[in-house]
């Protein structure tokens, strides 16, 4: 295949997880995820789906194994190295991790001012995504006032406002209905035609078959699905066809162009 | 005051709460305290100045003779000549029989009680300033010179008072410093207890990859917001209570009670008690954010 691991974006190796002096809630993960790869991550609920997830936004240290992000092993990178990796990422927690005391869109600009971007580029990119969400007439709202699905909307325009090279998301699309369900899917395929990495972790079946790529299953915090054709897929060949829907408005590749 | 964009909700929290009034006692204490020491130090130095550079002689009244006034009196004349030929010595002048007796007249009541009475002769000298005489030496020499003289040296009696002066000085010291701690420590207590409240938000922003610093930036703003308030609180009531005391002091006759004015100087360090309050608080919870930070991932 002649394709160097150390260019993946994600690559564990022999991944062992335990909390405290718990068992082992994951073990043995081997996996490397190509740049703009797109990956469902399934199984059932408790598998180690969200554990999985937390390893590769850097929220926990393996008990074991070998983890390396953008060619970085984690293990000895220092420790104020990581921001930086981090801000590659963006993540859709499951439960959101919203700042429920500021509003939509203090919440959707904290990647950028965290960054250091400028506030009239944060004004004008924040509004903009704010909008193609569906959030519009709620850009100042504070976020107790806002929907489950208004809120996991605002929690995707988080991640995705940077436009990051790896973008996590643990069931981003519970809280919708189907027409937006499919609209935030189209987000990421452009985000991923754009060349980011996704791992999406669902349960939705009807959602991992209608799009088509390549499925990472978890089962007893092991990874029982092994694939390595599919998880060193080179870029482009990413969300070939497989049901897709049209490719997004325009209005969408100019907020992550 | 300083309003900042904070993506902390520290406004309701403990800090917000608790801080500008711990800062508003530590400086009303500070104030008091500096204020108190500044006063010693000027009475310690307009005392030293005063007194360091003088010396009274006395020469005992003359017994069984004609009393002579003191300008006529030979060992007077012998003394004066003795300290005018002394080295360092710059005037040495005979105190009149007027002067000597408005001296008594607070124990002795009016001159004219005490005209006849006899009276030691008192010599008052001024030393060159910069130079030492030795006061034992020169007693020696007059004592040699004229039965019972002897030479009362101030400097005896003012080294204890400096001394004890110094002790109150170290005494205001020590409680600024400790007020200094109690500071820190209260800011670190808050600070702790902030972060432990806010443990989520924190670790959702090193998520989307802020630096420790960022977040520390947002706590020690904030506590130097807070220590500001605070300071003002706390000078607000310290002054009235300053000027209160300087008022009451300045109503006492008194030549030992010390000076109670401040410089402009002075004044000026004082104001900036409340300044150097909120400083103390804005770096302390900074490097209590950043050591607390250190222990996440």
């Amino acid at each position: 295949m002649g394709f160097d691991v150390n260019d993946c974006v994600v690559r564990f190796e022999n991944v062992g997880l335990r909390y405290g002096l718990g068992p082992e809630v994951l073990q043995d993960i081997s996996i490397a995820l190509t740049p703009a790869s797109y990956h469902f991550l399934v199984g059932p609920s408790g598998a180690g789906k969200s554990s999985l997830l937390r390893l590769m936004y850097l929220a926990l240290r393996p008990t074991r194994g070998l983890i390396s992000l953008f060619g970085r092993d984690i293990a000895v990178t220092p420790r104020d190295e990581l921001p930086a990796l981090r801000r590659r990422i963006g993540v859709v927690f499951q439960e959101f991790r919203l700042l429920s005391h500021l509003s939509a869109f203090d919440n959707v600009a904290l990647p950028l001012r965290v960054a250091g971007t400028r506030e009239s580029d944060v004004q004008r990119h924040v509004e903009e995504l704010l909008a193609w969400v569906g959030l519009k007439d709620h850009i100042h709202a504070r976020l107790p006032t806002l929907s489950g699905g208004q809120q996991q909307r605002v929690a995707i325009a988080r991640a995705v406002i940077t436009k990051p090279q790896l973008l996590l998301a643990d069931e981003p699309t519970g809280n919708v209905d189907d027409r937006m369900a499919l609209r935030l899917m189209h987000l990421f395929e452009e985000l991923n035609k754009l060349g980011t990495t996704i791992v999406i972790a669902t349960h939705n079946e009807t959602l991992v078959k209608r799009l088509g790529h390549p499925c990472l299953r978890v089962d007893g915090g092991r990874l029982v699905s092994d694939r390595p054709e599919g998880f060193l897929k080179s870029r482009g060949s990413a969300g070939d066809g497989h049901g897709a829907e049209p490719t997004p408005s325009p209005r969408t590749l100019g907020i992550l162009s | 005051m300083l309003s900042r964009r904070t993506d902390l909700p520290l406004d309701a929290d403990v800090l917000g709460r608790f801080l500008p009034w711990i800062i508003a006692f530590m400086v009303f204490l500070a104030v008091l305290a500096t204020a108190g020491m500044f006063v010693l130090q000027d009475a310690a130095s307009r005392w030293s100045a005063g007194v360091a550079r003088t010396l009274t002689v006395q020469i005992p009244p003359p017994t069984g003779e004609r009393i002579l006034p003191p300008a006529e009196d030979p060992r007077v004349l012998e003394a004066l000549k003795i300290l005018r030929t002394t080295p360092g010595i710059v005037r040495a002048n005979v105190l009149s029989d007027d002067r000597l007796a408005s001296l008594l007249e607070p124990w002795l009541g009016r001159a004219s009680a005490v005209s006849g009475l006899p009276l030691p002769r008192l010599i008052d000298v001024e030393i060159e300033a910069g130079t030492t005489v030795d006061a034992q030496a020169l007693g020696q020499r007059l004592a040699e010179a004229i039965a019972g003289a002897s030479v009362d040296d101030h400097r005896i009696w003012l080294d204890r008072l400096l001394r004890l002066l110094g002790a109150v000085e170290w005494v205001a010291m020590a409680i600024l410093a400790c007020i200094g701690l109690a500071t820190v420590g209260t800011v670190v207590y808050a600070t702790r207890t902030s972060l432990a409240v806010h443990r989520q938000v924190i670790e959702v922003l090193h998520l989307i990859g802020a630096q420790d610093a960022y977040v520390a930036r947002q706590f020690a703003w904030r506590a130097l917001s807070l220590g500001l308030r605070g300071g003002l609180i706390g000078l607000s009531l310290a002054l009235p209570a300053l000027l209160a005391v300087g008022y009451v002091a300045a109503h006492i006759d008194s030549e030992l009670l010390p000076r109670a004015s401040l410089s402009p100087l002075q004044w000026g360090m004082i104001a900036a008690i409340p300044l150097l309050a909120s400083a103390v608080a804005m770096l302390t919870a900074r490097v209590t954010v950043m050591k607390t930070l250190a222990a996440m991932l």
